[in-house]
């Protein structure tokens, strides 16, 4: 007696590379004083970066986690609080935080939010309303590798892309819409809806006001659905400045309710918060049905009782609050230009980016060929011998080969330096090795320091 | 074109159910001792509120933990982080500890083997998502938890069919009741994964004998199916016949772990919310010695991962093991009293309980109350439970009982004042209702 098809399959694609270059990482994580030859990881867009300004606000509030409220305890009203509508104190605080990281050009109403165990379980369960098995949703390229499992997997819902190319910065384009809209059709998938991310994994980039209103009037002519996964907007640290799907819909004269009631927003305290461990995800959706529908579904990934009503306090603290996205946004910028400058005296561009934890790395000029194989091998030299783990933009599902994701908030400044001179060592390695056409040559013999080469086929390093 | 999915707009979510409707009428009209003491009772959620001040003195007396304090200084960062869907290592290797000890250590648990799960409420789900297709059947005895018909069949697409149990035998389940609930899948042409079995059982309040037991691993291995065993309700075990769970009972068989093929079709979920009392706090497991299984169901788990600070302060918690057998034994004291109040209180009027030895509840025999031995008087009691005597109680038919005239009537999750009330209103119903067949 077998288990089912889908807890055998290659669930959802975690032997990606993705997933691989973080399993090297634990085999061989990077160290200071323990470990300084190890690998760094550089391809988890988390946010280390103000941890600090977070405990401070708990060493001040210290009752906010002891459970006590106005010096009473609150212990047993949260043991037994497990109502799948959320805690109310947390939704208030979480709608007007979500309203003022949009620069309270949005206004959010608790009833309309349904909470969830992270972004991973929103998503889902979105999937899980609006699509039936084999019903499509198209994804703007390159996408967040994790959506392949997170919308797929136990859905049964397939995923069709609309290719974006760096020819005008990977912006979507009605062409690329209309051709996904039609390739869907000829295979004769239904198709449901859209998925964005905005701000974009991994481009590190906010859609314009042009693809916003493009996205709308699509979804508006073909009666689709809008999912505007916004995990990433309390992270936009440059110009232009971030608007929301939701904004969009409020200053176009030409939408009823029925597109607004086909436009959903995902967010999550992961990102800006840099609280992945906690499992605070939200859908936001002006849809009674689907509201009332992802309520019971929430079942199955309520946020912790003892969680939601610590960050209630914390969120409700508008002082705190302000200053917290000011500073935090003060630091990704200065982290941001520490790798684009970094990058750029290695002869590598980024595309220019305002938002996000990362990113998106031009390193097609050091390719081989302009081949996905020629990709990994780069990415797999790059984890390897130079002990990078970045993300190949072909698990992104680029439609470039030489395009990668570095991640830049989950490390110290010392360790982001460090890998960018690791990088800068790389690449004028490789010049020393180059020919006339400008592509590196496989060079076997070749040694620099501590990093003789080594190509590995297989799927991690050999050692 | 049809805007949402068929989940979506279907009822499969059960929650049309009296279960829920009970519980909906319940929130407009609260009890309250002080502030609504004409309100209705809740009677029908299985809730542990008796042993709250024992936590509240270990969180009073341990605040710094739940301050993210350790040792040289904050774990607040690392937890923060913390999102790996094995789980927090101490927090899982202290939960079998605490799996153990409930057990009266009788199985050791290997914490490779567990998945943790936001709930147990994901863990069947998970469950169900990884040992069936679409279509596919689990047979469940009856009566069963009404929330199964949500949490095992509405995203998974996977069927129900009920293993009838009676009262003429205590709803202990019988070879027969099996082999006519397999047969019944047969006839509708589905096929049977495995049976799902919930020990101590909810609602009857009873543990499975040793003889149940056997007979289910019996079925299992002829008919090469999974058994999943719901152990929720372990903690909460408040008299004799002690708890064998089914990772036992195989042990007794002597079945060989590593040869005999009917282990890797055993899977056991359990969850914090009843013997501690803590829903809130969405911690679930799944144990399993099944690889496959584990490696499936850890992925899936990313969907309702426990947060890492309730991982956190739970590992500390379960690590005081004084704490914890001092809990233990004073929780099952306590429980042990308040289904004797109970059980004691109903049969003043001539209304009998099954007899139990676990859960929050007793499963109650008011069928000398109905009209007629039909679940359309069944309902009437129900509501004129609900109308005029204000207590939310579980109609049997809520848990697909095939006999009319059972309830689930929960008793760990009030003031003991407030039971004394809810019996009291019972017994005015019994006495008002003799009061009418003396006048007809």
């Amino acid at each position: 007696m077998t288990i089912s098809i889908i807890a055998t399959c290659d669930s959802g694609g975690q032997n990606s590379s993705y997933f691989v270059g973080l399993q090297e990482y634990e085999k061989n994580p990077y160290d200071e004083i323990n470990n300084p030859d190890g690998i760094i990881q550089m391809g988890l867009a988390e946010n280390q970066l103000s941890f600090d300004l977070l405990e401070t606000w708990l060493t001040e509030n210290p009752d906010a986690s002891r459970f006590k409220r106005n010096g009473e305890s609150i212990f047993r009203e949260l043991a037994l609080f497990q109502d799948y509508h959320g805690l109310p104190a947390f939704k208030n605080a979480l709608v007007r935080f979500m309203s003022e990281i949009r620069g309270n050009k949005v206004s959010f109403d608790p009833n309309k939010l349904v909470l969830t165990a992270g972004a991973t379980s929103a998503n889902e369960t979105l999937i899980f309303c609006l699509a039936d098995p084999g019903d499509a949703f198209l994804l703007p390229t390159p996408y967040y590798p994790g959506f392949d499992r997170d919308l797929k997997w136990r859905t049964g819902v397939e995923i069709v892309p609309i290719q974006c190319t760096s020819s005008n910065g990977f912006k979507i384009t009605a062409p690329a819409l209309e051709e996904a809209f039609q390739l869907v059709q000829t295979c004769n998938l239904k198709v449901k809806g859209i998925l964005v991310t905005n701000p974009s994994n991994p481009l590190g980039k906010t859609l314009t006001w042009n693809e916003l209103n493009l996205l709308v009037n699509f979804i508006s002519i073909n009666g689709i659905h809008l999912i505007s996964d916004e995990i990433y907007s309390g992270t936009v640290f440059n110009s232009p400045r971030f608007v929301s799907i939701m904004e969009v819909l409020d200053k176009k004269s030409s939408v009823n309710t029925g597109i607004r009631n086909r436009v959903h927003v995902v967010y999550s305290l992961s990102k800006d918060l840099g609280l992945p461990g906690f499992r605070v995800g939200a859908i936001y959706s002006n849809d009674p049905t689907i509201v009332s529908a992802a309520t019971k579904m929430s079942s199955f990934g309520l946020v912790s009782s003892q969680t939601q009503s610590l960050l209630s306090e914390m969120l409700s603290d508008k002082k705190f609050t302000k200053h917290y996205v000011v500073e935090n946004k003060k630091r990704l910028k200065s982290r941001h230009a520490v790798l684009v400058r970094g990058l750029k005296m290695a002869g590598i561009s980024c595309l220019e980016s305002n938002s996000g934890l990362f990113c998106w790395v031009d390193a097609r000029h050091l390719l081989r060929s302009r081949t996905f194989e020629a990709e990994m091998e780069l990415w797999k030299k790059i984890l390897c011998d130079i002990q990078l783990n970045i993300s190949p933009g072909s698990s992104c599902h680029c439609v470039e080969p030489g395009w990668f994701r570095i991640c830049f908030a989950n490390m110290s400044e010392e360790t982001l330096n460090l890998a960018i001179q690791r990088i800068k060592t790389f690449v004028d390695t490789i010049s020393l090795g180059k020919g006339s056409n400008g592509f590196y040559h496989n060079s076997r013999t070749k040694s620099v320091g501590n990093w003789g080469f080594r190509l590995s086929y297989s799927h991690g390093c050999e050692r | 074109m049809k805007m949402l999915s068929k989940k979506a707009t279907c009822k499969s979510h059960g929650q049309d159910s009296s279960y829920f409707l009970g519980w909906q009428e319940y929130e407009k009209n609260p009890f309250d001792p002080i502030r609504n003491q004409s309100g209705i009772i809740q009677m029908g959620l299985a809730e542990n509120q008796l042993s709250f001040d024992l936590l509240e003195s270990w969180i009073a007396r341990n605040q710094e933990i739940s301050g993210f304090k350790k040792t040289g200084g904050s774990i607040f960062r690392e937890l923060a982080l913390f999102q790996d869907y094995h789980g927090l290592p101490a927090f899982k290797k202290e939960l079998v500890e605490y799996m153990s000890e409930i057990r009266q250590n009788k199985v050791k648990f290997d914490p490779n083997k567990v998945v943790l799960t936001a709930g147990a409420t994901s863990a069947n789900e998970t469950l169900m998502f990884c040992l069936a297709e679409p279509g596919e059947a689990f047979l469940i005895p009856t009566p069963y938890y009404p929330g199964f018909d949500r949490d095992l069949k509405w995203r998974t697409g996977v069927e129900i069919i009920p293993v009838h149990c009676h009262s003429s035998n205590d709803f202990r389940i019988t070879a027969s009741s099996l082999e006519e609930a397999y047969k019944q899948a047969q006839n509708l042409h589905l096929k049977v994964k495995g049976i799902f079995i919930t020990n101590p059982s909810n609602p009857l309040g009873t543990t499975f004998t040793l003889n149940e037991l056997n007979l289910i691993i019996n079925f299992a291995i002829n008919e090469n199916i999974h058994i999943v065993n719901d152990e929720i309700y372990t903690g909460t075990v408040f008299d004799s016949p002690r708890f064998v769970g089914i990772i036992e009972a195989l042990k007794i068989r002597k079945f060989d772990p590593k040869r005999a093929s009917i282990w890797s079709r055993v899977h056991v979920v359990s969850s914090l919310s009843k013997d501690l009392g803590l829903p809130g706090f969405r911690i679930g497991m799944i144990y399993s010695n099944n690889d496959t299984l584990i490696a499936a169901a850890t992925k899936m788990s990313s969907f309702g991962l426990i947060s890492s600070q309730s991982q956190f302060l739970l590992s500390k918690i379960l690590a005081d093991k004084k704490f914890i057998r001092n809990y233990v034994k004073e929780n099952r004291r306590r429980l042990k009293n308040r289904h004797k109040m109970l059980v004691s209180g109903l049969k003043k009027v001539g209304i009998p309980c099954l007899k139990s030895n676990s859960g929050l509840f007793c499963w109650v025999d008011m069928r000398s109350l109905l009209k007629s031995d039909t679940f359309e008087a069944e309902m009437n009691l129900w509501r004129e439970m609900i109308g005029e005597y204000l207590l939310n109680v579980s109609p049997g038919s809520s848990c697909h009982c095939v006999e009319p005239g059972w309830f689930r009537v929960c008793f760990a999750n009030m003031a003991k004042e407030t039971l004394e009330i809810a019996v009291g209103r019972i017994q005015a119903l019994v006495n008002s209702r003799a009061l009418q067949l003396m006048i007809n």
